[in-house]
């Protein structure tokens, strides 16, 4: 290894790991051959996509190996003492007290029984000798430390009473508890908006950096180890691809998986554009002062007990833009901010309070016929590939319901030839219509939605987040595959997405929503190289990008 | 919170008046009383005095109301076949199915919880592929079977312990328990466990289920990263997050178990509401059914609502405006 002449000891040494896990079908090796070493206060990255072992490796350094899948060879020494071997007894009292965790979701990671009072204090006791009130004191501290306002308050409360980035802080100050050595952060990120994502990256980091602790931080997001790591791993199919210091790798890729996986990113400040719109297209869609309220008041019984008022919350509030025919809209902004229930009045799925929408200079919410045209017209593509399919229905059939239901053609024989021509546009084999989709991975499936969404020939197509599910080479293809497209049908987009660079890459026009209101828009490169408002500046600074790299 | 209970009330009154209709349906349609109450013999200006007297000629909707204002005063008229006020028939028979009741709830309760753990914790042992197998006898065999089956082995064969009846009962002036000797005790054993079958195996794979469940959750796998103890994972962090649905079912099971406990009552003589309830379906004793299924009512709607208040105490997301939220 390079950094064999680092003058101090690791912390954490992994020799030649291999974690196996007897399937039905045969072995399956998830890690193989992996060695590597942390230093004090080092904070190495490991990325990789989905299935390349990266999380395999955390899980087989803190000992939570799922059974069947076990340790089948190597090592790992903690401070040059083995911790493989250990019998389960010690290594649960490792755990936590020298070994400290984050998890990915931080909205499934605390019980939602407890407050997260009795949960740090339970977890300090449990490693440290200290009294109920000094746990408690210690607890307070530890909160404080990692940014929640006015701690002694907020630690009786429960889980649900927090936001997603406020709950990963306390995710931290529970790993922390016990001042371990080492954490593994596992995605700590992935699942927060940009701007609490960098607050949260930039807590984990003060918080380890001033314990001297080393962090590996496991994630597929190439940006966020940019911003944080000191040294990365690329890890593929289970092995190291390429081991080296952050710049040295994004800059200077030698492996050609690394160098794949790193084209593959885009980046908030590409410029390359990929095809032109005329200039003098005409609009196909209109969005006239949109405005959607729900009404989250409480019954009317419990207002006449609680005394309290009518409470509406806006959603969309007074939403105007114009999406010029064959361009692609992209609406940006963090969750909360109304862009997806924006998107659903565009569909049509939930109808506005107020405002309209035209399609071509027709309401598509003015009665039955309207409706029926704006069904064919109109389709959209969700985020969640795995979710939006229906499991029990072959490929063919889900891709059939729109012709079918829009009555598109008339017998089994034409239906089936137009699966097959979808199927082969979206590349993909016409012979999948007779499977299920279980059988396909998260990229296929999402083709298979656009395949289905492009069925009844719609001329707009609303994606909300359509990549994001997905590892970044395979979001690359499939956003190469929805902009020849839409060369090839003619397409207009309206692009939802929480990742700029996505936007920035496929976008001609763009539209900055937060709390409800539209606060800015225009030509992208306009939005992106000169924005005029604060909170867009924010969010383009808060992205994690790999140019930051000096 | 009181806003919920206030509701809460109002749809158990609801739910009172439709099943005190359906009830009173039956003094109407099961068949007519007059017949059952007089011999053949009978001359027929008797039989219209009798008619008279009970209040059988007036129009539908005034016999409804005398109806509803007489339950309301826990008053269900006199009983047909035994010439007693119903109300009183049954008070003096409810110590008997409660006490048989609560037993063998607190085995299922006990029982399948403990067992449902176990099998969670260790699922591929032989304990629990045994477990698991006889549950599924306790889920398929019908309760008089197993009654009759206990009654053969313990009572017949075995001797150990008798095989109807309630044994010796103690007065207490406002509750007649059977708790208290001997004799009563160790009639209780069986008919208890009888009933209690179906729902432990119930509520033991249930809870084996949810916890399977909650075992494979986040918070589980964290707690197990910030190194907690097996028992704190196990008893602590899952066990409580099995309890909602558990508490759901368990509370539905004790109202049936009130409910259904006529089948057991019969194969072993217990004296009691539900053999009431069956003797007197066999002579048309309408006040007695009417007034029973109005308790066997009454009794689901209250662990409903105990049910539901229950849940506020275990799972703080539904005390939405509770302490700090939003601050």
């Amino acid at each position: 290894m390079a950094e064999a002449e680092k003058m101090t000891d690791p912390i954490l040494s992994v020799r030649n790991l291999v974690v196996e896990f007897p399937l039905r079908r045969g072995l399956f090796t998830a890690v193989d051959d992996v060695s590597f070493d942390i230093a004090p206060g080092e904070v190495l990255g490991v990325v990789g996509e989905s299935g390349a072992g990266k999380s395999m490796t955390g899980a087989a350094i803190i000992g939570l190996i799922e059974p069947p899948g076990h340790i089948a060879g190597g090592q790992i020494l903690l401070k040059g003492k083995r911790i493989d071997n250990l019998p389960p007894d010690e290594m649960t009292k490792l755990r936590g007290k020298r070994i400290g965790m984050v998890f990915q979701d931080p909205l499934t990671s605390l019980n939602p029984l407890y407050t997260i009072g009795q949960q740090l204090i339970e977890t300090i006791r449990r490693h440290l000798p200290l009294s109920q009130a000094e746990a408690r004191q210690r607890a307070i501290d530890l909160l404080a430390e990692a940014g929640i306002p006015a701690p002694a308050d907020r630690l009786d409360s429960y889980p649900h009473q927090f936001s997603g980035g406020m709950r990963q802080r306390v995710v931290i100050a529970l790993a922390l508890a016990a001042e371990p050595e080492l954490i593994i952060a596992d995605e700590p990120t992935s699942a927060l908006d940009v701007s609490v994502q960098a607050q949260i990256i930039k807590v984990l980091k003060e918080l380890c950096e001033s314990r001297g602790a080393a962090v590996m931080l496991v994630t597929h997001d190439m940006g966020v180890i940019a911003e944080t790591a000191d040294r990365m791993i690329v890890m593929n199919r289970g092995r190291i691809v390429e081991t080296g210091s952050v710049a040295d790798i994004i800059k200077r890729p030698k492996e050609d998986y690394t160098i794949r996986l790193i084209d593959a990113i885009p980046s908030i400040r590409d410029e390359t554009r990929r095809h032109v719109v005329p200039p003098s297209a005409t609009p196909i869609v209109k969005v006239e002062q949109l405005t959607r309220e729900f009404d989250l008041s409480r019954s009317f019984l419990d207002r006449m007990l609680g005394r309290s008022g009518r409470k509406v919350v806006k959603a969309v509030q007074d939403v105007s833009f114009e999406i010029r025919k064959g361009s692609t809209y992209g609406l940006v902004g963090e969750s909360g901010s109304g862009k997806s229930t924006c998107a659903r009045m565009l569909v049509g799925l939930i109808p506005p309070t107020s405002g309209r929408v035209l399609l071509e200079g027709d309401d598509i919410w003015a009665g039955q016929a309207a409706t029926s045209k704006r069904r064919q017209r109109v389709q959209m593509i969700f985020q969640d590939p795995y979710a939006s399919l229906n499991p029990r229905w072959r490929v063919g059939d889900i891709i059939a319901e729109p012709i079918r239901a829009l009555k598109l053609a008339d017998s089994r024989g034409e239906i089936r030839d137009r699966v097959a021509d979808l199927l082969e546009r979206v590349r993909l084999d016409p012979v999948s219509m007779r499977k299920f989709p279980h059988e396909f991975s998260g990229g296929q499936r999402q083709r298979i939605a656009i395949a289905r969404a492009l069925s009844s020939q719609p001329e707009f197509i609303v994606c909300d987040e359509p990549t994001s599910a997905l590892d970044v080479s395979v979001q690359a293809q499939v956003l190469d595959l929805m902009r020849a497209l839409q060369d090839e049908f003619k397409l207009t987009y309206l692009l939802i997405s929480h990742n700029l660079a996505v936007v920035r890459q496929m976008a001609d026009d763009v539209g900055v929503m937060h709390n409800g209101v539209l606060v800015e828009q225009g030509p992208v490169d306009e939005i992106f190289d000169r924005p005029q408002r604060d909170y867009t500046r924010m969010l383009l600074d808060s992205v994690p990008d790999i140019s930051n790299v000096e | 919170m009181l806003a919920f209970i206030l509701r809460r009330l109002a749809q158990s009154i609801v739910v009172m008046l439709v099943v005190a209709l359906i009830s009173f349906m039956l003094f109407r349609y099961v068949g007519d009383p007059i017949a059952n109450l007089v011999g053949q013999e009978s001359r027929i200006s008797d039989i219209e005095e009798l008619r008279q007297r009970l209040g059988l000629n007036d129009p539908f909707y005034v016999q409804f109301a005398r109806f509803i204002a007489n339950a309301v005063q826990g008053e269900f008229g006199i009983s047909y076949r035994l010439q007693q006020p119903v109300t009183e028939l049954i008070v003096s028979r409810l110590p008997a199915t409660i006490e048989l009741a609560f037993a063998s709830a607190m085995i299922a309760l006990v029982f399948g919880v403990v067992l449902g753990v176990f099998t969670a914790l260790r699922p591929k042992t032989f304990a629990t592929g045994v477990i698991m197998t006889l549950s599924l006898v306790g889920v398929s065999l019908p309760t008089f079977l197993i009654g009759i089956g206990l009654i053969y082995i313990f009572a017949v064969e075995l001797q150990w312990l008798p095989s109807f009846g309630r044994g010796q009962v103690t007065d207490l002036g406002w509750w007649r328990t059977g708790l208290l000797s001997e004799s009563g005790r160790r009639s209780l054993i069986l008919p208890a466990i009888t009933l209690s079958l179906f729902q432990l195996t119930l509520i033991m794979r249930l809870v084996r289920a949810e916890m399977l469940e909650v075992l494979r959750q986040d918070y589980i796998r964290f707690a197990r990263a910030r190194g907690l103890s097996k028992r704190a994972i196990n008893f602590g962090h899952a066990l409580k997050n099995t309890m909602v649905p558990v508490i759901t079912i368990t509370g539905l099971q004790l109202g049936s178990v009130i409910a259904f406990s006529i089948v057991t009552e019969t194969v072993f003589q217990w004296p009691g509401v539900g053999s009431l309830f069956i003797n007197s379906v066999q002579v048309v004793d309408v006040p007695v059914m009417a007034a029973y299924l109005m308790f066997i009512a009454f009794v689901f709607v209250v662990i409903n609502l105990i049910v539901d208040i229950l849940y506020y105490a275990v799972d703080p997301r539904l005390r939405v405006h509770g302490i700090g939220a939003g601050k």
